[in-house]
């Protein structure tokens, strides 16, 4: 089944409350997906800095941080949970290769200058309070929970994925042509840490916009080359997108005021956002790309 | 009677509203805050007026029989699911499914019904005052779904004795529905059905669909079932 969450602000105005806003919304979809959930909160950025999101695994903070600063001077390291964030103005091709070729009990769960992204296994409901979710603000959020059906419940297997700088991507559904997109994409030099599908999703668009596409024209070019059923909710630095394919068996609603647009697999898990009651609530048409 | 959701179990307001006092004098209620949450007023029995104040989940309404349920706001997958009877009003935009498989009484939506609409109906009468949106109506055996607004791709798909009639512009229709004549029996059953439901339109501005019965296994002979 699934849940499905995001909320992309449209003013300043409840910029603080964003992660308490995304909190409720995975707390109220965890009957949906109570395998595991994840999240990807956009911060505001500094400019010369970049946010590494990293799942610790066994690893203790103390012996990442011993091993990291070998290879890193002047880092800042933020724990949540089984997660650090660390911030470095080291750019992500040199961060990635330290990682991967010297602390291989870790891994790189996303990165960017604004993104943070955070996954665990368990219910919903305790998953953001681990995190502390409610304590972030930020402009939009993407959450995700699951109930597995493709591929095991573990970290690697849980949503959002994000496969490039600042992209993430959460998916209910499933897809049937993920296997030969993949191999596709592999030959043009994505590469994959999981069997997932939504992965396949993931990186189909990050190759998308490498290539210059913007958000809209990528997820537009998904219909035709991504089979199964799907409602997508994309999100990238300054961007929101949402997609649902054109057979539309995977449920989705969206709730829009002047100040947020909220999107959710279903309506309950919006119920607590402010002037819900009154916002512009509809259920999105098949096979088009709505953006903002 | 008044039932707030934020005090009150759902399982606890459908219960009590499922097996009120024939006897009893108390015929009408209401239900604050439902907050998006599934199957608020499934399987009443009784004729009892139920007002809604705000958005629900699945299956509002589901199984009715008898019972009047009015919804101030937007209602999710399968409203009236398997409808009996009574009549639901629908004041916002439903989610798909809506009135699916429903036997009888009739599903009144002021704003648009996603996909789906009317799927595998059997009697019911689904009037829907905005649009419909894919594959409506589709398997469709009985009953009457009356669009004031458009309706999408496939429309009437394998429909089998449903009729469907449409105001606006149809996108596609479905395999084995075709246009059928608008008679005098057409428009006087409209007729019938607009009044007793205090609507105001005209029978006159829509369009008849219904099966081709290439499909299925359609015997001349058995039409008087029909």
């Amino acid at each position: 089944m699934c849940g499905i969450v995001g909320i992309y602000l449209k003013t300043k105005k409840y910029e603080k409350s964003l992660g308490k806003f995304l909190s409720g919304m995975l707390d109220n979809m965890a009957t949906r997906g109570p395998d595991s959930a994840g999240f990807a909160i956009y911060t505001k950025e500094n400019k010369n800095i970049f946010k590494y999101s990293i799942c610790l695994n066994k690893l203790s903070e103390q012996d990442f941080k011993k091993k990291i600063s070998k290879y890193l001077k002047k880092i800042k390291l933020t724990k949540y949970s089984d997660h650090v964030v660390l911030e470095t103005k080291e750019s992500p091709k040199s961060v990635i290769k330290i990682i991967n070729e010297n602390i291989k009990e870790v891994s790189i769960v996303g990165y960017g200058k604004s993104i943070n992204i955070f996954k665990q296994t368990g219910n919903p409901k305790d998953v953001v309070k681990k995190f502390k979710l409610s304590s972030f603000s930020g402009t939009h959020g993407i959450g995700h929970t699951r109930m597995a059906t493709e591929s095991a419940i573990t970290t690697e297997g849980s949503h959002p994925y994000s496969t490039a700088e600042d992209e993430c991507l959460v998916h209910n559904g499933s897809l049937s042509n993920h296997n030969n997109v993949r191999r596709e994409l592999i030959k043009k030099g994505q590469t994959f840490k999981s069997e997932n599908d939504t992965e396949v999703a993931a990186g189909y668009m990050s190759n998308k916009i490498s290539e210059g596409n913007d958000l809209k024209t990528t997820l537009t070019s998904s219909l035709k080359n991504l089979d199964g059923f799907y409602t997508f909710i994309a999100g990238t630095k300054n961007g929101f997108a949402l997609l649902r394919d054109e057979i539309a068996c995977k449920p989705a609603v969206v709730a829009e005021t002047k100040d947020y647009v909220a999107v959710a697999s279903e309506f309950q898990a919006m119920a607590h956002l402010p002037n819900v009651n009154s916002a512009k609530i509809y259920e999105p048409k098949p096979g088009i790309v709505y953006s903002w | 009677m008044n039932f707030d959701l934020t005090k009150k179990k759902l399982t606890e307001v459908n219960q009590y509203l499922q097996n009120i006092d024939r006897k009893s004098n108390v015929r009408k209620f209401k239900i604050d805050n439902p907050s998006g949450h599934h199957a608020i007023c499934a399987g009443l029995k009784d004729d009892i007026d139920v007002t809604i104040n705000g958005h629900t989940g699945y299956y509002c309404a589901g199984m009715n029989q008898r019972a009047n349920i009015t919804i101030n706001g937007n209602v999710g997958t399968g409203v009236a699911e398997n409808m009996m009877s009574g009549n639901v009003f629908v004041k916002g935009n439903a989610s798909q499914s809506a009135g699916a498989t429903g036997h009888g009484g009739n599903l009144v939506i002021e704003g648009d019904a996603s996909s789906r609409c009317g799927i595998s109906m059997k009697g019911i009468n689904i009037i829907v005052k905005g649009s419909v949106g894919h594959m409506s109506a589709f398997m469709a055996q009985k009953g009457n779904l009356i669009v004031f607004g458009d309706a999408d791709e496939d429309l009437g798909d394998s429909i089998y004795e449903a009729k469907i009639f449409v105001k606006g512009k149809v996108k596609s229709l479905g395999a084995d529905c075709i246009e059928k004549k608008m008679d005098d029996k057409n428009i006087n059953e409209l007729k019938k059905i607009f009044k007793e439901l205090n609507i105001s339109e005209n029978p006159k501005n829509f369009k008849r669909y219904g099966s081709a019965r290439k499909l299925y296994n359609f015997k001349i002979d058995n039409a008087g079932a029909y």
